[in-house]
């Protein structure tokens, strides 16, 4: 008896032992690790429909996703060579910081402390978003600013909690907050109507109303109570690598603002036309590849995975999904949204 | 060893000596241990130093003294989101011991009822407590804990049906007693509220209970040292009622029930009984209550059949055997495991996670945690916070256990 | 006297009247309904109160089940087949039972491997639990498994299993070699041997990771009930010898050592599992080497092992301190030393003692496996909470989902502690 348990443990022991030292060490820039390794480890969250979910088939889908998909297609010329971290409010940011992955494009809001406290960077914004209120159309609610006494469930992990109390502080009403750690739980409570009001992003909002039973049964208020800039964010300290996630979400919004789509993106490389900002997006004139240590077509390679901006935000959150965001805000700049990139020279 | 005349060998300290020598073998592998814990732990240390993100954030507890900005709705001693990081803490900690002790009473009684029941000759009970045993002590606490949120926010009335109606009419469900409302936002139920002189009230009330104590080993003592039979439960009712009444109207009825009434959303006033704590304390009650009916069962097991018998011989009616003969003996077996089943509630109800309410996990090890971004202080004063819950319940328990323990002499 | 008496008679009696029957009351059923169900108004009363509580029971259930459906693929169809007649709308279970099973990031096309993997357990596990039953050379399917398992699950090249066990084995003979010229030598001979052959045949590995091959799955893929078996059985195995020597450690009379042992398993037995699941989290990526693929479920396999190991270590303690004292004076007496000891004597009979509440702890173990689903790991619970009620087929489906968890958990638990109480029955030793 004795001896077989020994045995058997230390079998066992030496599996878990094995498993480690054959996972080598390497160390150097982010980039290096990643084309090294051979896929991008991308941290999202554990579902948001439209934003990151997977799919029956376990495929994850999304327009967070689209953006990691984007990143591994300019470093590693393959979309699918991602792994999809999932991640929650409390372990995004260490995970992050402690490198297990290379980039975070899970709803993170742009703040001060976190760009600066928590040493992290925000490459851009691909969402404008901001937090809104939902009830219960029956409830006969149509400002926020009726809402005092109420129950509110909030999803907890961002900076939702936050600002839910300053609103209501500054507008000298109470309430009884009821934090629920998943999206999908929040959204149960609310429906059974243990709570009034459901607070969080808009855009997660209109995201879970479209799976509602009867989504006229509950409507969105009209105030925004806090600017949600959304974007990825890398590391602290390697810029480099910070440039590269930075300029491929700006190659996507570009080549919407300039026609590229996923649909001639190919055919405008193959046979270079007289537009220079086009040609040296593509790789087709300049050597802005190479200046970021990637392949000349690198923007040409995120494109033909996920299509441009406005492609990505029309499969998956526009309004002709189930989710039917307008842009709005996220329009280009060009029909009064806010989405800019900055030139590619 | 005898014919050889050697002298003791003093100076003759050899290395070998440091493994065969049992003198010395013991100074050598306790070397070795000390010298790999140093290692291991500066290996640890040293990977932490290769972290450029630990190193720039530094390890500090000063967020624990700015501003929290969150709310917390459970809220034992005054909290605004304007208090600090380290009040949320406080109370996060507070409304740990609030569940932790309410699911231990609880479980207690649930586990010593199953545990007598499933002894019990009629067999459709000892049964169905069987049943009620596997089913809970097989299934992870977790899932318990969400089944009973999720049927607590689907099965209870919702509150939309006590709202006032705008047109005016009745609203469709009302108050019971006037009292009492269970709806799908939690148990309102009303709040004593002490006036000025409440509080003599209160003392008088307290100062009762001490009576009624005092009262019942006064009859012990008459019953065991004359033999008399003294009653016990109308003096005691007096004893416990009538100052504190008498006081109450003197005093001009300075404590009043506070009860529940609709406002526009929910009830306002009175005192609220969160979905989060009805699921967390039910929870944990039930699922405990499955193992404390074990261990009673197995104590009871423990006693001889002799003693019931014999107690049974002297004429006690079935009920009396358990609780003046089995019980007292059984509990020296029960009380060891029971400690532990009162750590694991104190320690499950860091579960408390999972349906939102703010305990020491929800507030300092979740939304602290979360907005701060201080993962290594927070973990670090979350465990200890629990180590020291964990070694307060220990240490009270086993005073208590020394006290009924079997003193062999 | 008799004689004179038979014969002053005219009649006797030469055989004895037939009993006549009980009357119907004290009678078969009847009788037992009235002795165990109504012997008094008390137990009256309990019995109704029984009797009301299943039929409530039974009520909400059976119908739920029987009218339940299995059909369709989301629940605007569940709906619409069930008609409001109170049935379950099992389709969900159909739907995405591969999901609660193998979680949704395990290739679709590879399931049959861990599947293969479970079946195994079932040749792999009775030469252990049934050891005084089973011959002894059975119990090398059991010291194969773990090794078989791995290749399966995670896949790779069968090199580095098959290279990982002949180095272990190597370590094993060498000790056995070399043991005779003293315990401690022939354990550290043992240890340094493995520890050669190992990264030995870490580099072979690495240069010939094509040899019969199978496809390579990450560990983030594990997920639904098979992490939860995953991480059962492993951090079980993994805890088992990390217990015995906190026991021991904890027995000894070197103060360092005994130090060490009390503090750390006072430490984690004080602390809620769900806190060191947030050290493997959140904090314990910082004190691993960086860049070292030591990913979520290895931190997590660490933290849980160290967990159940204090738990272990007390219940081995108590068998061992259950053991007589004239056993222990007995080796001494032998004049074996402490290995000799340990091993030959004390050991066999405390882990004898100790093997029920080790299960316990195994089966409470296993239950709390579902806390990884709090860090973002995907088990059976993560599975549920996570991906299907947040996907927009099945959002509103949560009593079937979580039975389908409850009837799963039920089963592996039940089965492990009806086998414990069988074994307790059977290592009772005092024939009461």
């Amino acid at each position: 008896m004795n001896k077989s348990v020994f045995l058997g443990a230390v079998a066992a022991a030496s599996v878990g032992a094995t498993g480690i030292a054959f996972a080598d060490g390497h160390s150097g820039s982010t980039l290096a690790t990643v084309q090294e390794r051979g896929s991008l480890n991308c941290g999202v969250t554990t579902g948001v429909p439209g934003f990151a979910e997977p799919d029956s088939d376990g495929v994850w889908q999304g327009f967070d996703v689209a953006v990691c998909r984007a990143v591994a297609a300019g470093v590693l010329g393959d979309p699918t060579a991602v792994t999809f971290v999932p991640t929650t409010g409390k372990t995004r940011f260490t995970a992050l910081a402690s490198g297990e992955i290379d980039m975070l494009a899970r709803n993170t809001t742009w703040t001060f402390s976190r760009d600066t406290d928590l040493k992290f960077d925000f490459v851009g914004v691909n969402y404008y978003d901001g937090q809104g209120f939902m009830v219960p159309a029956d409830l006969g609610v149509s400002s926020a600013t009726e809402l005092d006494g109420a129950t509110v469930c909030i999803q907890t992990g961002t900076t939702t909690e936050l600002n839910l109390a300053d609103f209501f502080r500054v507008n000298g009403m109470s309430y009884e907050p009821v934090p629920i750690e998943t999206g999908a739980e929040a959204v149960q409570q609310y429906l059974a109507g243990a709570c009034d009001v459901y607070t969080t992003d808009r855009s997660a909002l209109a995201a879970q109303r479209a799976g509602f039973e009867d989504p006229d049964g509950s409507v969105i208020l009209p105030e925004v109570v806090s600017k949600e800039p959304l974007g990825p964010l890398v590391r602290h300290g390697d810029s480099e690598w910070g440039d590269i996630v930075r300029w491929t979400l700006n190659a996507l919004i570009t080549a919407e603002e300039l026609g590229v789509t996923k649909g001639n993106v190919e055919e405008m490389a193959a046979a270079p036309g007289d537009n220079p900002e086009i040609n040296r997006l593509l790789g087709t004139e300049g050597e802005l590849g190479a200046m970021i240590g990637l392949e000349a077509d690198w923007a040409k390679n995120a494109i033909a995975a996920v299509g441009n901006y406005g492609e990505v935000f029309d499969t998956n959150i526009g309004e002709s999904t189930a989710i039917g965001l307008a842009r709005g805000l996220n329009a280009q700049y060009t029909d009064g949204g806010l989405i800019y990139s900055p030139p590619f020279r | 060893m005898t014919t050889m005349t050697d002298p003791p060998q003093v100076e003759g300290f050899r290395i070998g000596q440091l493994i065969n020598d049992t003198r010395y073998r013991s100074y050598t592998f306790q070397f070795i241990a000390l010298v790999c814990l140093i290692l291991g732990f500066s290996w640890l240390a040293y990977n932490a130093s290769q972290n450029d993100q630990l190193q720039s954030n530094g390890f500090s507890y000063e967020f624990l003294y700015n501003p929290a900005g969150y709310d917390i709705n459970q809220q034992p001693i005054p909290y605004t989101s304007q208090d600090t990081h380290l009040r949320a803490t406080i109370i996060g900690a507070i409304n740990t011991i609030i569940v932790a002790f309410l699911a231990c009473v609880t479980a207690t009684i649930f586990g010593v009822i199953a545990g007598v029941l499933r002894l019990s000759n009629n067999w459709i009970i000892s049964k169905l407590m069987s049943v009620y045993v596997e089913m809970f002590r097989n299934i992870p606490v977790l899932i318990w804990i969400i089944i009973i949120f999720t049927v607590a926010a689907n099965t209870f009335p919702p509150i939309s049906e006590f709202r006032l109606p705008r047109d005016g009419s009745d609203p469709e469900r009302g108050l019971l007693f006037g009292m009492f409302a269970a709806t799908n936002q939690g148990v309102f139920v009303p709040r004593l509220v002490f006036a000025d002189l409440g509080w003599i009230v209160a003392a008088t009330f307290l100062a009762s209970i001490a009576g009624v104590f005092g009262w019942k080993a006064h009859a012990k003592r008459k019953l065991y040292g004359e033999g008399k039979e003294v009653p016990v439960l109308g003096p005691s009712l007096a004893i416990l009622l009538v100052p504190t009444i008498v006081v109450y109207f003197i005093l001009g009825m300075p404590v009043s029930l506070e009860n529940p009434e609709m406002g526009r959303f929910r009830f306002e006033g009175g005192f609220l009984l969160r979905p989060s704590l009805i699921a967390l304390w039910f929870a944990l009650s039930i699922y405990t209550g499955a193992f404390i009916a074990e261990n009673v069962r197995a104590g009871i097991l423990a006693i001889s059949k002799g003693q019931s018998e014999a107690a049974a011989a002297l004429g006690l009616r079935p009920g009396r055997i358990m609780s003046l003969v089995v019980l007292p003996q059984a509990l020296r077996v029960i009380i060891p495991p029971l400690i532990s089943q009162y750590l694991n509630i104190t320690k499950n109800t860091s579960l408390a996670i999972a349906v939102g309410y703010m305990d020491l996990t929800g507030t300092l090890g979740g939304i602290t945690l979360n907005q701060t971004g201080r993962a290594l202080e927070c973990i670090l004063l979350l465990m200890l916070f629990y180590l020291t819950f964990s070694l307060a319940i220990s240490a009270i328990m086993n005073v208590y256990n020394n006290s009924v323990k079997l003193k062999e002499r | 006297m008799s004689d004179t008496h038979a014969q002053s008679v005219a009649f006797v009696r030469k055989t004895e009247i037939p009993a006549s029957p009980p009357p119907m009351a004290e009678t078969g059923a009847l009788k037992w309904v009235r002795e165990n169900l109504f012997s008094g108004p008390f137990n009256t009363i309990m019995t109704l109160l029984g009797l009301l509580v299943i039929f409530y029971l039974l009520s909400g259930l059976i119908p739920w089940i029987v009218n339940g459906t299995w059909e369709g693929s989301n629940i605007q169809e569940c709906r619409a087949i069930l008609q409001g007649n109170g049935g379950g709308c099992f389709a969900v279970i159909a739907d995405r039972w591969p999901q609660l099973l193998f979680g949704f990031q395990y290739p679709d096309y590879l399931r049959w491997r861990p599947t293969l993997a479970f079946l195994l357990l079932f040749a792999a596990v009775p030469p252990a639990l049934f050891v005084m039953y089973l011959p002894r050379w059975t119990l090398i399917a059991t010291a194969v498994y773990p090794f078989v398992a791995y290749w399966l699950i995670w896949g790779g090249t069968v090199l580095s299993p098959v290279l990982t066990a002949a180095s272990l084995l190597a370590g094993y003979l060498v000790f056995q070699k070399v043991e005779r010229r003293g315990f401690v030598l022939g354990l550290a001979a043992g240890i340094a041997t493995a520890f050669v052959a190992l990264t030995i045949s870490g580099f072979i590995t690495s240069a010939a990771s094509g040899v019969l091959a199978l496809e390579l799955v990450e560990s983030r893929a594990m997920g639904g009930f098979m992490l939860n078996m995953i991480l059962g059985t492993v951090c079980v195995s993994l805890s088992i010898p990390l217990g015995i020597l906190l026991a021991l450690g904890r027995q000894s009379k070197l103060p360092i050592v005994k130090g060490f042992c009390v503090v750390f398993i006072e430490f984690v037995r004080g602390v809620p599992l769900i806190t060191l699941l947030f050290v493997a989290n959140v904090v314990l990526a910082y004190f691993l080497p960086p860049n070292a693929n030591f990913d979520l479920i290895i931190r997590v396999i660490i933290m849980i092992t160290m967990f159940s190991a204090a738990y272990i270590a007390e219940v081995i303690r108590g068998g061992l301190a259950a053991l007589p004292k004239g056993q222990y004076e007995a080796a001494d007496s032998l004049g074996l030393d402490y290995p000799q000891a340990m091993r030959l004597i004390i050991l066999p009979q405390a882990l004898k003692i100790s093997i029920p509440g080790i299960v316990n702890v195994a089966v409470g173990l296993f239950k709390d496996t579902t806390l990884v689903s709090i860090i973002s790991m995907f088990d059976l619970v993560g599975m549920i909470r996570g991906p299907i009620l947040s996907s927009t087929q099945w959002v509103g489906v949560y009593w079937e989902l979580w039975a389908a968890a409850c009837v799963l958990f039920f089963i592996v638990c039940y089965g492990i502690s009806q086998y414990s109480q069988w074994l307790e029955r059977q290592l009772r030793t005092d024939h009461r």
